[in-house]
This record gives structure tokens, C-alpha cells and sequence, in this order.
């Protein structure tokens, strides 16, 4: 076996970043072979720079980011590879008091125990804000090119809002969220955990819905590698899927909740107080103050193939960028946005099949998609 | 503003960078260099309305900026943005390119602008960056010398009075330990005073 393999990385100081810092704190990698060096940075736009120009080798990232990459879009496009997924949900929708307030009055008691109420409810304010003449209300997402921007304009338009007229969408950093939301700057926010829930804690705002109930299990963050990395390193980068899947495992366990909390808060990595992680770990939020919710599959970092990447969730991503207009509609990048999402390494390196199961899946006849959507969809029977 | 047949436009140029001193620097080094219309915002709040305003042909961002996310999206999306904006101009120049990252910089220019226009601000933020960060690195270096000299005198002053030895005696002890361990003698000086202040109450 060779030595070491010396492999860079860089993240951003969210929750799900949980597998990515685990590996790396608490000895994974190491177990496997990998000294991983993790740099904590504080934009997307520098994690695409870093890894564009080869400062990275690999990085946590949104899951529609390496797609953006190999279509071209944005600045040093390089072509990247999603070999392993690192979380599931995470996120959730946060509204300012003053909505959260209007929303009550607009739904039935109970509307936000699913998206669908939560969304009329929102429809609700935005109609009567239109009617009085009011501004469009100003809702902020961490990037462009997230899930977190593909999700909330899936709810809004399925919720009868028009993303582009109805409203407003502007990106924030997530740190940031819960001060421009107080300062009146935004009035609500996707963002991943904690931001929320400080929101929440802070009194500044209420949690309405979350990514995990408007599409369950869809992917949120992943591991983007350089494809020049992945093809001159085949065994380095099969060793550090290995030793992400041990922490993958070892994260989702309620048992080290408390201990992987507590690793995350550090100063050097999200500087939080550790029991603001601890409602997004759990599934169980704090939605207003005194008042909790379990969401299923919250946030999800191992267990029922969560790691395995899925061509058809590429393809899916690739829809949400065209009809937003961030990508021109083409079979060509479809095509290209399902093998980013091919899951060929990731079965290599845990040992699954002989890697070719991957073929069926990137030619269409995927079992993980009905033909309005990938499954977990809440508007979308299965 | 005058409009000379022949000679181009001088370039508005806009520095959006936390670090102010940083931002003077390179605002100073190109006003030296004959660009006359650079403006400095140093704070994000109401950055998008002074883009707005200022309608610049050149934004240089630092690297590590939190809020780039929110203004690329704002070059992409907004109506408020005249003309369209992209990272860096010349796509072809990666070693150019890498340098900037390297240094910290990012740079975002107006579509259409000739790039042999742009090259010569890059350069000069670049450098800039560099020289800053040099003068940092070294500033930190001397507070932790400085420190460091403190830790190995108290050091020096618990083995003297322990120890009953002279300044001298308590140094050579120091440094035969740092030796035998293969340490660097102020980790066993701060060793000795951590261990020192522990004891030290009982």
C-alpha cells in the first residue's frame, strides 16, 4: 500500500460540513491513509476560486455547483466530479416576525406542518401585499447556484408565487442571515442550520418549512473533486471516500451528537454555540419560541445509499438551472449534469458491484425519479 | 467629464476591502499610477447602492471577502447593474489568474473592456496584496517573539528561585532540556510556566 496522501480541501462553516470536519478532527482519515487539510473559507465563490486554479483538491459543496462548473457557467470553470454525497436537507425557510405574524393570520392554525399550508399561507401575504401596493418581500439564499435557491423557488412557485414578480431573491452570506433578517434588510431566509434556529433563539424570526419537506432526501452538499485529481489519484480519492463514509457513519449517530456538536462550535471552524447545532443534528427544531417540531430526515449524513451520488438528482438540479434561467435547456447538458452525479468512484471505493451498475443509470430508466421529479417531492405522488 | 477622441475613458474604479489599511495601500498605489476616479468602501452596508451610483468599470474584491457570493449574484441578476460584469478579463492568463487567488484578489470588469487596460491594475493590487500580507506575517512574527522572550525570562526567573541558580544556570537548563527533547526552548519554557502555574497553589 502506498503512504499517505496528502489531500486539500476546503469547506464553508455550516452544519452539514459535519463529514468533511469529523474526517479530519477526529481521526478518520488518518485511519485510511489521507491527511486531510481542511480550510475553513467564508464564500462559495472562493471554494469554486480555490479549487478553479487547483488550491484545492476537493471541497464541500453545493450540490448544483460542480454541474455549474462542467456546463461552464461562472468564473475558471474547471471540470469537476461529485463522487460522494455529504448531506441530505439541512436547510430550512425562515420568516421575519412581521411575515411569520401575517402567515398566522392568513392560514389555518397548523399550516406549517406541511409545505403545502405553509406555502398557501405565505401566497396569502404576498397577494395582500400586492393588492396594498406594498414592496415585494426580499427573501435571501446563500448562492446563486444552491439548492437552497432551487428549493425555495420550487416551493414559491408551487405555492401559486411567482419567484421572478412576486418577490424578491437576493443572496447573503449564512452567518448573516439572522441580522439582516432583525435589521429588516430580508424578510426571511433558506439557509442551512444552525442559522435558523438562531434566528429563532435570537427572537428575530420563525421557521416555516424546511428543505427536508419539500423534497426529502434530496441532496444539499457534496464532495466536489477535480477531475484531475480524481484521475491521477484514483486510490488516494478512493481511500478519503472511505474514510468520509466512517464519518458519515459515525455523524449520523445520536450517541456522538452531543461530541460532534461540540467539535463543529469551535472557534476555528463555526464559532457557535454548540446547542444551536443540536436541533438540526436531532430533526427536532425549535419553528418559534416554545414551539417544536420533528421533521423526518432533518438532515441526514449516512444510511439508505444518502452517500451514493445519483444521476438522476444531477439532471434534476440541471432542470432547476434551466427553468430559473441560470443554464440554456440541452440533452447535452443533461447528459453532462447526470455523469457529474455518476456514482462509478463512489462504488469502487466501497466495494459495490464492479461500478459498471452505473451505465443503466446515466442512460435514462432511472428508478429514482418519476417523470415530474426525483421521489421526495412533496407535491409529487409516488 | 471630457471625451478626447482617441484616448480612452479614464476607468472608475471601486475597492471593496474590510482590511482599510490594506484598501489605502492599493487605493494610493493606483492614484500613483494616473487612475484618478478610485473609490473605497471598506464596510458592506449599502454596497449594492454605491455600485449603483458609482457605476464602476473595475471592482477589486479581497479573496476571503464574505459577502462575494452576495455581489456576484448581484453582477449576475440585477437590472440596477448597468453592464455586465465578469471575473477577472482575461480568461486565457491562468498563471495572471492564479496569482490573484494566491494573493487574495478578485477582481470583476466590465464586458468589453480591453484587457491590456485591466493587467496593469491587477498586477499592481496583486503586489499589493503580497506586500501586505508580508508585513503582516512579519509583524505577527515579531509579537510572537516578543511573547515568546517573555515566556523563557519567567521561565528562567521560576527555575532561578526553585532552583536557587543564577540567570545564566537557568538558561543552559532551558536549553539542554529543549535539546534532550528536541523541542524549541520556548515550548518547554511555556511548558514549565503552564506546569509552574498549576503547581503553583498548591
Amino acid at each position: 500500500m502506498a503512504g499517505t496522501s496528502f489531500i486539500r480541501a476546503g469547506y464553508v462553516p455550516l452544519l452539514d460540513g459535519a463529514v468533511l470536519i469529523a474526517a479530519a478532527r477526529k481521526g478518520f482519515a488518518e485511519a485510511r491513509g489521507v491527511a486531510l487539510a481542511l480550510q475553513r473559507e467564508t464564500s462559495w465563490a472562493t471554494i469554486r476560486d480555490r479549487i478553479g486554479v487547483g488550491q484545492f483538491d476537493c471541497a464541500h459543496m453545493l450540490a448544483p455547483m460542480p454541474i455549474a462548473a462542467n456546463l461552464g457557467l461562472g468564473p475558471l470553470p474547471v471540470p469537476l466530479l461529485a463522487p460522494m454525497v455529504l448531506a441530505l436537507g439541512g436547510n430550512g425557510v425562515t420568516v421575519s416576525n412581521v411575515v411569520a405574524a401575517a402567515m398566522d393570520r392568513a392560514g389555518p392554525a397548523g399550516y406549517d406542518a406541511a409545505p403545502a399550508g405553509a406555502g398557501r399561507a405565505l401566497a396569502a401575504v404576498v397577494a395582500a401585499r400586492r393588492a396594498e401596493g406594498g414592496q415585494p418581500l426580499r427573501l435571501a439564499v446563500v448562492h446563486h447556484h444552491s439548492s437552497h435557491n432551487y428549493d425555495l423557488r420550487y416551493w414559491l412557485a408551487a405555492s401559486g408565487i411567482e419567484p421572478e414578480r412576486d418577490v424578491e431573491i437576493t443572496v447573503v452570506p449564512p452567518p448573516l442571515m439572522p441580522d439582516a433578517l432583525s435589521g429588516g434588510g430580508i424578510d426571511g431566509f433558506c439557509a442551512g442550520e444552525p442559522w435558523g434556529t438562531i434566528a429563532v433563539t435570537r427572537g428575530v424570526g420563525r421557521i416555516v418549512t424546511s428543505r427536508a419537506e419539500i423534497w426529502r432526501r434530496g441532496p444539499e452538499k457534496v464532495l466536489g473533486v477535480r477531475k484531475a485529481f480524481a484521475d491521477e489519484n484514483p486510490e488516494a480519492l478512493a481511500r478519503l471516500v472511505l474514510a468520509l463514509a466512517d464519518a458519515a457513519a459515525w455523524c449520523s449517530r445520536p450517541e456522538n451528537f452531543a461530541e460532534l456538536a461540540g467539535l463543529l462550535a469551535a472557534r476555528d471552524c463555526l464559532d457557535v454555540e454548540p446547542e444551536t447545532l443540536m436541533p438540526g443534528l436531532a430533526g427536532r427544531l425549535q419553528t418559534a419560541p416554545g414551539r417544536f417540531r420533528d421533521i423526518a430526515d432533518f438532515m441526514v449524513f449516512a444510511g439508505g445509499g444518502a452517500n451514493r451520488p445519483d444521476p438522476a438528482h444531477g439532471r434534476w438540479l440541471y432542470r432547476q438551472m434551466v427553468r430559473w434561467g441560470d443554464a440554456p435547456s440541452s440533452d447535452e447538458g443533461a447528459a453532462i449534469a447526470g455523469a457529474t452525479f455518476d456514482p462509478t468512484l463512489y462504488d469502487l471505493a466501497m466495494g459495490i458491484g464492479d461500478g459498471n451498475q452505473a451505465a443503466s443509470d446515466m442512460t435514462g430508466d432511472d428508478d429514482a425519479a418519476t417523470p415530474q421529479g426525483p421521489r421526495g417531492l412533496y407535491d409529487v405522488n409516488e | 467629464m471630457c471625451n478626447i477622441p482617441g484616448m480612452a475613458q479614464p476607468l472608475n474604479i471601486l475597492l471593496v476591502d474590510d482590511n482599510g489599511l490594506r484598501a489605502s495601500i492599493i487605493e494610493e498605489g493606483l492614484r500613483e499610477a494616473g487612475h484618478a476616479n478610485v473609490s473605497v468602501v471598506t464596510t458592506v452596508a449599502g454596497l449594492v447602492k454605491r455600485i449603483e451610483r458609482l457605476d464602476p468599470d473595475v471592482i477589486v474584491v479581497d479573496l476571503e471577502n464574505p459577502n462575494r457570493d452576495q455581489l456576484e449574484h448581484f453582477f449576475q441578476v440585477s437590472r440596477a447593474v448597468k453592464r455586465p460584469m465578469a471575473m477577472f478579463v482575461d480568461r486565457s492568463d491562468t498563471a495572471e489568474i492564479e496569482a490573484a487567488i494566491e494573493a487574495g484578489v478578485s477582481a470583476y470588469v466590465v464586458d468589453g473592456l480591453r484587457k491590456e487596460r485591466i493587467k496593469p491594475i491587477l498586477e499592481m493590487a496583486i503586489s499589493r496584496f503580497n506586500a501586505v500580507s508580508r508585513l503582516a506575517r512579519e509583524l505577527a512574527e515579531a509579537k510572537s517573539e516578543l511573547a515568546e522572550r517573555k515566556t523563557i525570562d519567567r521561565a528562567k526567573g521560576i527555575l532561578m528561585k526553585v532552583k536557587k541558580i543564577d540567570e545564566d544556570a537557568a538558561y543552559k537548563l532551558l536549553r539542554r532540556a529543549a535539546m534532550n527533547e528536541n523541542r524549541r526552548i520556548g515550548d518547554v519554557a511555556a511548558s514549565l510556566v503552564s506546569a509552574y502555574n498549576l503547581l503553583g497553589d498548591a
